[in-house]
């Protein structure tokens, strides 16, 4: 009954055929069956942000999915949105505004990131601090990160700083 | 070309093995869950469900996936009464144009559910089935007077919210039953409501928090209902809000009710409080809702957490 499962999807734009145990959760199986090692593993419970990714357009942790719930579904990683340019000016503002140290939380922070700006352009900082809630950063004390996002917000929206 | 996954990562925060259904139906999920009962899962968003397995808290040997199941998912209104379907995402709930008109109450409480990202897979189903008594929903839906609707082997029940939390974790649901859906009253115009917690960060299961719906006439309650939660090992509708309604609240009268409230908690130790905090942070938030309610801040001073 714990028999392999075979699933079919776009992992950035790319379509993808595998045969996966059920346990295998969505990050594990981004890491190691596709050498996707962007999405990043802390606590797997949820709780750090680490491995967020985009199915279907929405962010989700892709430690609390399994790989099998994935079958027919549209994901996208940091490789993904990094390649595509989608995010380029985003990653340079994070550069300039020295919003990551260590860089262990930086592709979900980048996740969490774009989707608030995709969301609306005209942002204020308590909105960047409420949709990053869910994404820990030990390094650095998220002054920079909040800048970087707000920096990116402003020159999308023509308002250049 | 497949490829086959071989196996074994890390084992320390891994669910251990278990077979997997995808449920086709309704029926076809209830008849999963009749042939393996205890030993299947259910599992909607999974942001209890799969937390609980990596950390080997459970171990089920099947999980029963109904999160495809397009039937469970929606908010419809008809003859005053909001349908809400089990699989409705808490994301869902807070961009619904019909929970913002005739349920706001619980369209506030979801900005303190989680963050973005678990708010994107975790649905109403499965948070009032976990029956986490520091979780919003279960006190929203005492404090609405909804109703539970539940399929199970021998066809439908219809639960009272107040007979439907049964503990730390524990419902009136058995092993082979599914939450469908719940259905609320639709709220009057003239209703008010409040909602607030307090919690370590943004997010973050609440240390006690207070979701009220209110009828306020002539600087009068005519109608008050206090949902708490994490003030016990279940959420709790207040019967000392009975002391607030038809009078005219004086700071006298809302010591009493204070007093009458602390008489109903029955709060939990853990890492985040002690009982002794609970029961402060309680009257706290009574003493704010209605002042905040009744637009008396003179009723507020010396409420501070
Ligand atoms: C980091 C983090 C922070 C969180 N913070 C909060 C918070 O502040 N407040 C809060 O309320 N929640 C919080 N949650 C939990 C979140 O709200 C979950 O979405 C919710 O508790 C469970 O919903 P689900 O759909 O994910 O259920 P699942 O995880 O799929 O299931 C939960 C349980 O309910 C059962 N179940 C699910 N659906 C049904 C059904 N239809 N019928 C019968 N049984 C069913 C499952 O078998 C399982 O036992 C948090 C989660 C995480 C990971
Ligand atoms: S690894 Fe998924 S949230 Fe921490
Ligand atoms: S940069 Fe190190 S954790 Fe954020």
């Amino acid at each position: 009954m714990t028999a392999a499962v075979a699933i079919s999807l776009s992992v950035n734009g790319e379509r993808i055929e595998a045969n996966i145990l059920p346990r295998l959760n969505l990050a594990d199986f981004l890491r190691e069956h596709l050498k996707l090692t962007g999405t990043h593993v802390g606590c797997e419970h949820g709780v750090c942000g680490a491995c967020t990714v985009r199915v279907n357009g929405d962010i989700v942790r892709s430690c609390l999915m399994l790989a099998v719930q994935t079958h027919n579904a549209t994901v996208e990683t940091i490789e993904g949105l990094s390649d595509s340019g989608e995010i380029a000016d985003l990653q340079s503002a994070f550069r300039e505004r020295n919003a990551l140290q260590c860089g262990f939380c930086t592709p979900g922070m980048l996740m969490a990131a774009q989707d608030l700006l995709k969301q609306s352009a005209s942002l204020d900082r308590e909105q960047i601090r409420e949709h990053l809630s869910g994404n820990y950063c030990r390094c650095t004390g998220y002054q920079a990160i909040v800048d970087a996002i707000e920096t990116t917000a402003q020159a999308r929206s023509g308002r250049l700083p | 070309m497949p490829i086959v996954w071989a196996g074994e990562v890390t084992p320390k925060m891994k669910a251990s093995a278990f077979a997997y259904a995808r449920a086709t139906s309704v029926a076809n999920a209830l008849e999963l869950l009749t042939a393996h009962g205890e030993k299947a899962k259910v599992l909607s968003g999974g942001q209890s469900l799969l937390p609980a397995m990596n950390l080997r808290l459970i171990a089920p040997e099947l999980v029963v996936d109904i999160s495809e199941l397009a039937e469970l998912r929606g908010v419809v209104v008809k003859g005053g009464v909001l349908t809400i379907g089990a699989l409705t995402r808490h994301v869902d709930l807070l961009k619904s144009p019909e929970i913002a008109a005739h349920a706001p109450l619980l369209r506030d409480a979801v900005t303190h559910v989680a963050h973005p990202a678990i708010r994107n897979r975790g649905t109403i189903g499965g948070s009032l089935a976990q029956a986490d008594p520091a979780s919003e929903l279960p006190a929203c839906m005492l404090t609405l007077g909804a109703t539970i609707v539940v399929c199970g082997p021998s066809g439908e029940r219809r639960i009272a919210a107040n007979q439907f939390f049964a503990g730390i974790y524990e419902t009136a649901l058995t092993p082979q039953e599914l939450l469908v859906a719940v259905e609320l009253p639709v709220i009057p115009k003239s209703s008010t409501h409040f909602f607030h917690e307090f919690a370590r960060r943004h997010g973050d299961y609440a240390i006690v928090g207070l979701a009220a719906q209110a009828l306020v006439k002539d600087g009068q309650f005519a109608d008050l209902r206090l949902g708490f939660f994490a003030v016990g090992d279940r959420p709790l509708l207040a019967k000392s809000a009975g002391k607030l309604v038809d009078v005219a609240v004086t700071p006298a009268v809302l010591a009493e009710a204070s007093s009458a409230l602390n008489d109903e908690l029955d709060p939990l130790e853990d890492q985040q409080a002690t009982p002794t905090m609970r029961r402060h942070l309680a009257k706290v938030l009574l003493t704010r809702c209605v002042s905040s309610l009744l637009a008396r801040p003179d009723l507020c001073t010396g409420a501070s957490a």
